[in-house]
């Protein structure tokens, strides 16, 4: 199993990043920690992706020399697929800061659970 | 390729095009485009449930010059056309019913970003029914988050900016574990393509390889898209989402947004990974399970709210569990079922949502479920439509949900064993507590204790989407039968 | 709720006479009820509301922290939530960890995600896409719906973020909001111009290569590493180091929120238009008129350079406007 994991190196470190962005998420609470949480899990799943693409040896998948054959290049789809996905990424981490913006203005606090029980009841 | 099979496509590409010309517009010219949209696709989406209804199969939309696993694609039969038009269908008539609330409620001067996200919420829906491939369908996911989350945001009191909070953080978590999800199946099939996946993932449940991550993949991309969808133990952000909104936002969220997620589950399990497979994995023992919960859950928890909306909200939860337990029967008939419950489902909740608001206006802009008592006598249409609604989730025969909760018993029947039981129980209890507070509440707006105040005259748009609303749900109901079998023809060409 | 009798001519006296309701005050109550006429009346009564609204919110939430301050926090609760969070990590770890050691091996050549789809993109991309960048060729050709896709988040983002935190111009008499990011404890513009001379010299030598540099890179996206994405960020980057160092009155001489809305505006929907073409021509079989080129030329690539251009501007702008709004609510 030891060996998987060497051999595995970056999804190991991937899924572990993504775990520790996962339990950041859920044991902190305060917003900015949990918007940081929430990118780690982002980018430990894109690293994840990129090291699918992966091939020992090959390069970056830009055509040089007119050589165009899969023994000189790495896969090109996880490349593509990552690019896509930092731009969501980015896209989601930029909402979620306005919102603590606006929250930080009411509430003056940024600690979640300080802001629900603020907000009061449901049905007040 | 004839002229209607491009619809699909150019309704997405044209929401988009609206979507960014709407978010330079004035507020009124920007509400005027954004229900010209909706109609358009409306009408563009039944052309092309005609066109599949006539030749009864499926095909396959290339987005750009390159076939099936290099490049993007939709895949359009009468399934998605006849869910596209339905739920298109209770979307614009939200939108018409409370349009005067919203523009009252939103800051003029953005109201344009407001129909920007309406926009942006159809254009996902779309893509999210017709595409056929997954990382699309992520990313359309996340265009239907921040839209949603717009939504629920739109009033920018304090407590609809706590709701989006909430909203967004069970969201993410649900977008990146699909995402995840995706990924490694990615890296054991080498495909993003749902008919290429289908092949490799039959492939290698016979050779019996990679049967661990197979098991992830499901998992994680159930409980990912169950986290977005407000299934039962992940239902936390539903109630003050519903109750904080607008009545647009809380109709289209719990009409569209959730119901757009659910499809795009379905057609995971059916079509990518197949049924055969799902089966043997045991997960939709865990989604049953999580079903029945909700439905009892939801249901508790609707008896003791004390204003109509967050009863409507719970209601949700409930209902969402109806169909997470059909999805979690396992079989073909379950999921046909889950499917007929999601377009029963998003007709009335979305009729409930715009006449309580109708009601609660009529009653002197209160919430309070105790303040509606008598309001037949101030708005005759908004209260006729809640008690239909009511009655039909309550399962009133003849009506759309009554349909679901036979289907759904036989289905059980014939899987038999401990879901049947379950699903038994759980369908009396939940049915019980049903009548419970949804009759009490429809039985007040009748109560005439004398000083019913006075009767307000709705505005055209309201009576249009309330007639609307009524009709299509009596349609449901009284034609349950062919539709029924339409979308079962459209079932046998979906995988 | 309008009385029918008070509407008939001499209503008004009857009620007047009844002692019901002052009529003046009846005309007052008439003036606020009535349904604003312009776009502009509506704007200030919609202001108008708010502020009330808003200060009654701070009143109730800042009684709602007194009662919080003086509550004992329960721990019980807590506790259970933290142990209950540390078994689902827990369980996720271990989960994923063990997954990990059931994939395919990394970097090794027989994976199954190394098969006839990256095959293709590799082997005939060059002549199918006219893209020297493989990757490129691949998003913006191949899955170009995704590439759509993925600028339509980046402007559902922007939309959001600004419905949250773009202030109404005429919104300081009553915005608590806007009075908040605009006065003295919040508002970091509120010291502008900083004139920071380290900063200014920096951007004076910087902000023209980041620029430079930003343009090269959109405009060989199809050629080299980068493209519309990474360009994009460099050349927002560089307006960002613009406005800390000369301050927003610098900036406005040319990028306003009509320059924003103007360029998003232009540049998506070319994008959505020419890529409507090409599914169109793709799905119905139409060959495509538009010559891919020399493989290697600035102009090459069908497409590509066209699309690389529009992302360029939709982030470049994005970029600059979330950075503006969080700073000062405006751009």
């Amino acid at each position: 199993m030891f060996s998987k994991w060497l051999m595995n190196y970056e999804e190991t470190a991937a899924v572990i990043l993504f775990c520790i962005g996962f339990s950041m998420m859920l044991f902190n609470r305060n917003l900015i920690k949990k918007i940081i949480g929430m990118d780690m899990m982002d980018s430990s799943i894109y690293l994840f992706l990129a090291s699918q693409g992966y091939i020992e040896g090959h390069k970056a998948p830009i055509v040089t020399g007119g050589v165009q054959s899969t023994e000189a290049y790495i896969n090109p789809i996880p490349s593509g697929l990552v690019l896509t996905g930092i731009v969501v990424a980015v896209s989601v981490s930029a909402l979620m800061m306005a919102l603590s913006i606006r929250l930080y203005h009411r509430y003056h606090t940024l600690d979640l659970d300080k802001i629900v029980a603020l907000t009061g009841r449901e049905e007040a | 390729m004839t002229l209607v099979q491009n619809f699909p496509a150019l309704c997405i590409l044209l929401t988009l095009v609206c979507a960014v010309l709407t978010s330079v517009l004035k507020r009124r010219s920007a509400a005027v485009v954004t229900g010209m949209v909706l109609v358009i696709n409306l009408v563009l989406n039944i052309m092309a449930l005609m066109y599949t209804l006539k030749t009864g199969e499926s095909y396959v939309y290339r987005m750009g010059h390159f076939p099936a696993p290099w490049g993007n694609e939709l895949r359009v039969g009468v399934l998605e056309t006849g869910t596209a038009s339905v739920l298109l269908l209770v979307v614009l008539l939200s939108y018409l019913g409370a349009y005067r609330r919203s523009m009252q409620k939103i800051e003029p001067t953005k109201y344009n970003l407001y129909g920007v996200m309406v926009d942006l919420c159809v254009l996902s829906l779309q893509a999210l029914i017709y595409t056929n491939d997954l990382f699309t369908a992520y990313v359309f996911l996340e265009i239907s988050t921040l839209a949603a989350s717009g939504l629920i945001m739109a009033k920018q009191t304090g407590r609809s900016l706590v709701a989006g909070v909430r909203y967004m953080i069970m969201n993410l978590l649900g977008s990146s574990l699909f995402l995840l999800g995706v990924v490694i199946l990615y890296s054991i099939t080498g495909h993003l393509l749902m008919t290429p996946i289908h092949d490799a993932v039959a492939q290698l449940a016979a050779s019996g390889e990679y049967q661990i991550p197979l098991d992830v993949t499901v998992a994680l991309i159930s409980v990912g898209l169950g986290m977005k969808s407000a299934m039962y133990p992940f239902e936390k952000w539903v109630p003050a989402a519903y109750s904080n909104s607008t009545a647009t936002s809380s109709a289209l969220l719990s009409s569209v947004v959730s119901k757009g997620y659910i499809f795009l589950l379905i057609k995971i399990y059916v079509r990518t990974i197949g049924m055969p497979v799902i089966e043997s994995l045991g997960i939709t023992d865990v989604i049953f399970v999580f079903g029945a919960a909700g439905m009892i859950v939801g249901s508790v928890a609707a008896l003791r709210v004390r204003t109509v909306r967050m009863m409507i909200a719970y209601s949700s939860v409930a209902q969402i569990g109806y169909i997470f337990l059909a999805i979690g029967l396992g079989t073909m008939e379950g999921m046909m079922v889950a499917l007929w419950h999601l377009l029963a489902h998003a007709a009335t909740k979305s009729m409930l949502f715009i006449s309580s608001a109708e009601m609660d206006e009529a009653s002197g802009g209160t919430h309070l479920r105790k303040d509606v008592q008598g309001a037949f006598y101030r708005s005759p249409l908004a209260a006729f439509a809640f008690s239909l609604g009511a009655a039909n989730l309550v399962g009133l025969p003849l009506l759309s949900v009554f349909v679901t909760k036979f289907m759904l018993g036989q289905t059980a029947v014939a899987v038999g064993g401990r879901h049947m039981a379950a699903t038994l129980i759980c369908l009396t209890i939940s049915t019980l507590l049903n009548l419970g507070y949804f009759m009490s509440t429809a039985m007040s707006l009748y109560v005439h204790d004398g000083e019913t105040g006075s009767r307000r005259k709705p505005d055209h748009l309201v009576r249009l989407s309330l007639a609307g609303f009524l009709a299509l749900n009596l349609v449901l109901g009284f034609c349950a039968a062919p539709v029924y079998q339409t979308l079962l023809s459209g079932f046998a060409v979906f995988g | 709720m309008s009385d029918r009798k008070s509407d008939l001519p001499g209503g008004r006296f009857v009620r007047w006479l009844n002692q019901d309701q002052d009529v003046l005050e009846r005309q007052m109550i008439a003036a606020q009820n009535r349904e604003p006429d312009s776009d502009e009346e509506m704007e200030e009564a919609w202001r108008r509301e708010r502020f009330l609204e808003d200060q009654k919110e701070e009143e109730v939430v800042a009684s709602r922290l007194e009662a919080l301050n003086e509550r004992k926090v329960p721990v019980i609760g807590r506790v259970v939530y933290m142990l209950g969070c540390m078994l689902i990590c827990i369980a996720m770890i271990m989960l994923l960890l063990y997954t990990v050691t059931t994939l395919p091996g990394f970097g090794g050549e027989i994976d199954p995600a190394q098969n006839e789809v990256p095959r293709r993109y590799i082997e005939q991309g060059l002549q199918e896409t006219g893209a020297l960048n493989i990757v490129t060729g691949m998003i913006l050709d191949y899955r170009a719906f995704d590439t759509l896709g993925e600028s339509t988040v980046l402007f559902a983002a922007a939309m959001v973020v600004l419905f949250l935190l773009r202030l109404d111009p005429e919104s300081n008499r009553y915005s608590t909001l806007a009075a908040s990011i605009r006065e003295e404890p919040y508002a970091d513009t509120f010291y502008e111009p900083k004139n920071d001379s380290i900063l200014q010299h920096t951007a004076k030598i910087l902000t023209p290569v980041a620029f430079l540099l930003g343009i090269y890179v959109v405009l060989n996206g199809h050629l080299t590493p980068g493209g519309g994405f990474s360009g994009g960020a460099i050349v927002g980057a560089g307006l960002v180091l613009h406005v800390t160092a000369f301050g927003f009155e610098d900036i406005r001489r040319f990028f306003t929120y009509r320059t924003y809305q103007r360029t998003v505006v232009t540049a998506l929907l070319t994008y959505a238009f020419s890529k409507t073409y090409s599914f169109y021509t793709g799905a119905n079989g139409i060959e495509s008129i538009i010559p891919l080129g020399m493989p290697g030329a600035i102009l090459s690539g069908g497409l590509i350079l066209l699309l690389n251009i529009c992302v360029g501007f939709i982030v470049t702008c994005t970029v600059y406007v979330l950075y503006a709004v969080f700073r000062k609510g405006d751009v």
